[in-house]
């Protein structure tokens, strides 16, 4: 079997002086490409660490990552990875903060270009190219740091609760709107949040973890009777309730 | 314009009452002082040999601008002041960099640094002259060394406080450290750079007129020391009026560099 991500038994610690505190103990999990796989669990479980692991920002202790069966450092499977603020930088347009990780990697192409200015027109910031950061919505900052992400073209995306900054009703709708856009670009995502509704709304598969150190306490499979609902839709077909409450359950083994 | 409600006109007309009174009550004090002190002088209540006279200062002033000394002497010292700001700027950019990538090269350094600082580079000047000689080198290296620990000291303390997401941001678009700096730290950092450049011209040309104190041939720093000795105290305390009009020039330079900077961002 083919897996564009394999993670097998992976241990991470934070150290400091007053001593070491667990992260992650025996997380194994594989993501097939195009999957949209959700992490939930309880806040400050070591969720965004796992994401920092796969994204190559810090190394696992024990235990392997795989990646299109190669070693992580070795692959050249690339990965995008969304934080949690859009982090977009003041002092550049959006179009160039669009064009950062271009910049960075030197992929300056004219063709790349025109991809940046077409996700922009696609995704309704063409009128906003030019504009500062600032005069954006919170929703459309998230959308731009997404273009910025999906312009260097990932196998994989990792989204860091990238929707936890925005008030209520612009989550929703950017959730919706940002989900719709990884399915359209058939994009293999990992997602971690701690909102359980939000991880039904969007993912075919959730792992749910324990408090910390983090382990895998349940893989739960979401699928729905009507195939490709939007995320706002999935909001209100009648398995939302039931995936809920199991997973729920899960996170609240004591009630 | 004739939409203005009565509390808006009022508001404004406050404004420009205040504003008003700022810049009367800043020129009558600068024109009491020099009444006041030409006025004690012809009357014989300060001794004007002492403390000369706003009259003497201008006559002196233009009998220099007539044989063009003034030229020289206020020319070397602006340019000793500028290049060692500008010297002062490249190096202590560079090292600011250099400690930003280490943080245990900054760690072992830290110490030598603030007792570098705080030393009184006053007393750093003789030994100056006997190293380098008395020549424009050395004030123009005076000029650098009371400015040039404290603009290292405080670039590194605002290249540390770049929030550290914007860092990872960098490190998530697969970029390196050196990304890092050039993308992140030194475009967010600029307005601190600017701000270190308004103290550190100051500072450069105090360090320049100790310099000159005792190292040079000529500049305002001379001419005050000159002055004194020979006690043509016009010279003095004209050479000292002028470093106050070069003082501000220098800071209103940067000010409107700040402004052009603001505007553009």
């Amino acid at each position: 079997m083919d897996y564009i991500l394999e993670m097998k038994d992976i241990y991470y610690a934070y150290h400091n002086m007053e001593g070491e505190t667990k992260a992650l103990e025996h997380i194994s999990f594989a993501i097939k490409e195009g999957e949209f796989i959700a992490i939930v669990g309880p806040s400050g479980c070591g969720k965004s660490t796992l994401l920092h692991l796969i994204a190559g920002l810090l190394e696992p202790e024990k235990g392997l990552i795989k990646l299109n069966g190669r070693y992580l450092r070795d692959s050249s499977t690339s990965i995008g990875y969304m934080l949690q603020k859009d982090e977009l930088l003041e002092w550049r347009t959006v179009y160039h903060n669009v064009l950062l990780g271009l910049e960075i990697q030197h992929m300056m192409t004219a063709k790349a270009k025109a991809k940046a200015r077409e996700l922009l027109g696609a995704y309704g910031l063409e009128h906003f190219a030019d504009s500062k950061p600032s005069e954006l919505s919170g929703g459309m900052r998230q959308r731009a740091a997404l273009i910025r992400t999906l312009v260097l073209e990932p196998d994989i995306l990792l989204l860091d609760e990238p929707f936890s900054a925005l008030d209520y009703q612009t989550r929703l709708n950017v959730g919706d709107d940002i989900g719709q856009i990884i399915r359209k670009e058939k994009k293999t995502a990992i997602l971690v949040t701690h909102d359980l509704s939000e991880a039904i709304s969007l993912a075919d598969r959730i792992l749910v973890l324990s408090d910390r150190p983090a382990t895998i306490r349940q893989t739960v499979n979401i699928v729905f009777e009507t195939p490709h609902l939007t995320p706002l839709e999935r909001r209100n077909a009648p398995e939302f309730k039931n995936y809920f409450n199991l997973i729920w359950k899960e996170l609240n083994p004591d009630e | 314009m004739n939409e203005l409600s009565q509390g808006q006109v009022r508001y404004l007309n406050q404004h420009k009452k205040h504003k008003r009174i700022v810049r009367f009550s800043r020129a009558a004090i600068l024109l009491g002082f020099l009444f006041l002190w030409e006025f004690t002088a012809n009357v014989g209540i300060i001794d004007s040999f002492i403390f000369s006279s706003p009259s003497k200062i201008a006559l002196c002033f233009w009998g220099m601008v007539m044989d063009r000394s003034i030229f020289l002497h206020v020319g070397v010292t602006l340019f000793e002041t500028l290049t060692s700001f500008a010297l002062v700027i490249l190096f202590s950019l560079l090292a600011a960099i250099l400690l930003w990538f280490s943080e245990r090269l900054s760690e072992i350094l830290d110490p030598y640094l603030v007792v570098l600082n705080s030393l009184p580079k006053s007393a750093l000047a003789p030994l100056l002259i006997v190293w380098l000689g008395a020549n424009r080198t050395t004030i123009i290296v005076a000029g650098m060394s009371v400015a040039i620990f404290g603009s290292i000291l405080n670039l590194y303390a605002s290249f540390m406080t770049v929030d550290p997401d914007k860092l990872t941001l960098i490190y998530t678009l697969h970029g390196n450290r050196f990304h890092a700096l050039t993308k992140v730290v030194i475009p967010s950092c600029v307005p601190a750079i600017i701000s270190t450049m308004k103290v550190n011209i100051g500072l450069c040309l105090v360090g320049v007129v100790i310099g000159e104190f005792i190292g040079g041939r000529e500049g305002l720093g001379y001419m005050i020391i000159y002055g004194s000795q020979v006690f043509k105290l016009d010279w003095l305390l004209m050479s000292i009026c002028i470093l106050c009009l070069i003082a501000m020039a220098l800071y209103a330079l940067i000010g409107s560099i700040e402004k052009w900077y603001l505007r553009r961002f």
